[in-house]
């Protein structure tokens, strides 16, 4: 593992709308599922744009997480990497309108852009205005955290996955939580 | 034969707004402007506790996030009748202002400038030329001859590849497009030095708020932070010092590159501050409190009726009756359910009817906001117009400097009126920001003057009574007024109401069918090439519209820009 690595997982998807927040949602759970060394930054991106400039700059690694719009089942865990995350950016396949392809497009620009982006994310089931994953993205988001894990591990990065029962019940307690909210 | 001319997005990076207009012979005959989707926000908060609303709401928009979150601690405070500490007050103000310059410099150079400056024109520019002109107009330090060198071959290493990335969607060499190339090198340097320069804005806020992107330090009551002289493990004198740093370089930016390049860009484009004047009543608020009620502040704000400045009415506290009173909204020509005449904030619904994109009926998910049953224009230009008919100094100054620069560059004599327009919007803009920089380092000052008495209290705890209460926060946001209206009910909320600036002049018709501020400033604006409708962008973009804010998002798989069709 080469600790002078800079990798960021960014979450981003606008919390109100269901399922566009998953990604953000996988970013505030990652720590309960797992041990994120510190060389791993988590940052909830929102939808933000250019006040994450900063902490985009330079990356070996990002690893973007998202609601995406890739013509699946809805709640497929879907991965784009390589040639396909141009593609991303430009045909919209994140549904929301982020701004954070132009934060890329400025870090391509002042030559700072990411070595290494990958995009992981879920086809949503649904968009409409709630704080509540729907129970079929919620189910999968354990699956969408270990491919986040996997992720790192092919960068060299070890997350290590917190006792499974203890995991287990973190899990349901948030998800028992954001229903409670929701309610 | 007139043509329909459709932009949607007309944003080049935020949000999501669709404008149709009207081109007959050359010019803008009719406008709609509309938010294509549902903002059901405020939905979402009925029921909650009234101290998590701030959370919520800063999630509404991508790049309102702070003045959401600000906004809404003042409605609930506001609702409580809650004095904060003065501490917390001046924290706050810190980071709204930190803030607003942000969003006031990216939308200028990233957002905009590309409507006015023609990247590819900047390649024949020589260096030599655009330097001696630069520092002719100001001595910021990265306008030297081998600097702009540097942008040039950059830039066209860049153009080179043929991947223009972020500037791709630019007009180039579109024939409204007027300024020299020298000045379009000079623009385009600055354009990436506001890259850098940005971040120092954005560390003050994520200092001061503990996260970023999302400010975390916010409480109905005050704010989080724990002060101290010299602990580490909270806001130590030590990082205030870090602040005070940021706050110079903004300092130099903004009052040497960015209120100097806007001043030029007009006195370029002199027909421009005779296009876009559109609705002259204006209505900005007082914000920067000075005191932990909210009786005294920094900037003056209030309403202008017709443009005319001798009309101005200040809006002087929290509890002003004259603002509180004043809005409604109309969902006429809205897709909600209507019927009611415009409604109190207090008693809004949002309540969903969709119909389809209706001319003369429905069109939009905005609703229209009135001031006293008028349609208002918010924004930099209102705020600048209230700050000069108020008298404070530093903008009368300020907008004096720019004016004079432009008319220099003209060689014309250009006077306030110039501002009621489309390039005055920008102007305005940049006097705005020379101003809250102004006031973003005496708020620093304020503050380490009152924790060097010893007071280091930030926060006052509410309690909620039994029975209902209401209350309006209001922020003058970088885009105009912003406005939370909550109702709450045995410490729960009833009712919840958010009047974004965007709102307020991206709005459909109203009840009255008389248009929105958008739909109003672009009647009459020249159209050269219908298909590329960049004069109609220009007037957009001078507002820095954020449909974020005021919508969400669009499902949009067609990526169609432009739509244009015979009408």
């Amino acid at each position: 593992m080469d600790a002078a690595k800079r990798i960021v997982v960014l979450g981003v998807g606008n919390l109100l709308l269901s399922d566009e927040g998953v990604g953000v949602r996988v970013v505030e759970r990652l720590p309960q599922a797992y041990v994120v060394p510190p060389e791993v930054a988590l940052l909830d991106g929102g939808t933000c744009g250019m006040e994450m400039l900063e902490d985009l700059e330079d990356l070996d690694v990002l690893i973007l997480v998202d609601a995406v719009r890739a013509h699946k089942a809805p709640g497929t865990p879907v991965r784009l990497a390589g040639d396909a995350v141009p593609v991303f950016f430009k045909t919209k396949l994140s549904p929301h309108q982020v701004g954070l392809s132009d934060v890329l497009a400025t870090l391509e620009l002042i030559g700072k852009a990411p070595k290494y982006t990958a995009i992981l994310g879920i086809q949503p089931v649904s968009l409409e205005t709630g704080m509540a994953l729907t129970p079929e993205v919620e189910a999968r988001l354990p699956e969408l955290m270990r491919m986040v894990a996997d992720e790192l591990a092919a960068q060299g990065v070890a997350l290590v996955p917190r006792a499974a029962a203890g995991a287990g019940a973190q899990a349901a307690l948030q998800a028992g939580a954001r229903t409670a909210q929701a309610a | 034969m007139s043509k329909r001319v459709t932009i949607d997005p007309v944003t080049r990076i935020e949000g999501h707004l669709r404008v149709d207009v009207e081109v007959d012979a050359g010019r803008v005959k009719k406008a709609w402007a509309s938010g294509q989707m549902w903002r059901g926000v405020e939905n979402i908060l009925v029921g909650r506790d009234p101290r998590d609303a701030w959370a919520i709401t800063q999630r509404i928009c991508g790049v309102c996030t702070t003045v959401h979150a600000i906004c809404s601690v003042r409605a609930v405070e506001n609702a409580l009748q809650l004095e904060i500490p003065v501490n917390a007050q001046y924290i706050r103000n810190l980071i709204v202002l930190a803030h607003a310059i942000h969003d006031h410099i990216v939308h200028f150079y990233h957002l905009s400038a590309l409507d006015w400056v023609d990247v590819t024109s900047a390649l024949k520019a020589d260096p030599k030329k655009a330097s001696s002109l630069a520092e002719s107009l100001s001595n910021w330090s990265g306008n030297s001859a081998s600097e702009f060198t540097k942008v040039r071959d950059r830039l066209s290493g860049f153009v080179g590849t043929g991947q223009l990335g972020i500037f791709t969607n630019g007009y180039w060499g579109h024939p409204a497009m007027k300024l020299p190339p020298e000045v379009n090198l000079i623009a385009t340097a600055h354009y990436l030095q506001a890259l850098e320069i940005q971040r120092y804005a954005s560390k003050i806020v994520a200092v001061l708020g503990s996260k970023s992107p999302h400010i975390q330090n916010v409480a109905v009551g005050g704010v989080a932070n724990a002060l101290a002289i010299d602990s580490q493990s909270v806001l130590t004198v030590e990082r205030l010092l870090a602040v005070k740093e940021w706050i110079e370089k903004l300092n130099d930016f903004v009052k040497n590159v960015y209120l100097v390049d806007v001043a030029v860009v007009g006195g370029f484009y002199p027909e421009w501050t005779k296009i876009g004047r559109g609705i002259v009543d204006y209505i900005s608020v007082p914000d920067i409190p000075l005191d932990g009620k909210g009786t005294q502040f920094a900037l003056p704000g209030g309403h202008i009726a017709g443009g005319d400045l001798s009309t101005f009415k200040e809006i002087t506290n929290f509890n002003d009756t004259y603002f509180r009173d004043g809005v409604a909204e109309s969902v006429k020509h809205s897709w909600y359910e209507g019927g009611k005449g415009p409604l109190h904030p207090y008693q809004g619904e949002t309540k969903p009817e969709y119909t389809d994109f209706q001319d003369n009926g429905k069109y939009s998910w905005l609703k229209s906001p009135t001031f006293y049953g008028k349609p208002m224009q918010v924004g930099p230009l209102p705020r600048v117009a209230a700050m000069v008919a108020a008298k404070h100094e530093p903008t009368i100054a300020y907008a004096t400097k720019a004016l004079d620069l432009v008319s220099t560059v003209a060689k014309t004599k250009v006077g306030l009126d110039a501002l009621h327009s489309t390039i005055g919007r920008h102007a305005a803009r940049a006097v705005s920001a020379a101003v809250q920089v102004d006031e973003l380092a005496r708020q620093w000052d304020l503050l380490l003057a009152n924790m060097a008495k010893g007071d280091l209290k930030t926060f006052n705890k509410p309690v909620f009574p039994k029975g209902e209460i209401a209350g309006v926060g209001f922020h003058e946001a970088p885009r105009g007024v912003l406005s939370h209206w909550v109702v709450i009910d045995d410490g729960k909320i009833k009712n919840y109401q958010c009047v974004v600036p965007t709102t307020w002049n991206a709005a459909p018709r109203n009840e009255k069918d008389e248009p929105g501020a958008y739909e109003a400033c672009l009647l009459d604006t020249p159209v050269a090439v219908p298909d590329q409708p960049l004069e109609v962008l220009r007037t957009v973009h001078s507002f820095d519209p954020c449909l974020a804010c005021a919508v969400h998002i669009v499902d949009e798989e067609n990526n169609e820009v432009v739509k244009v069709k015979a009408a």
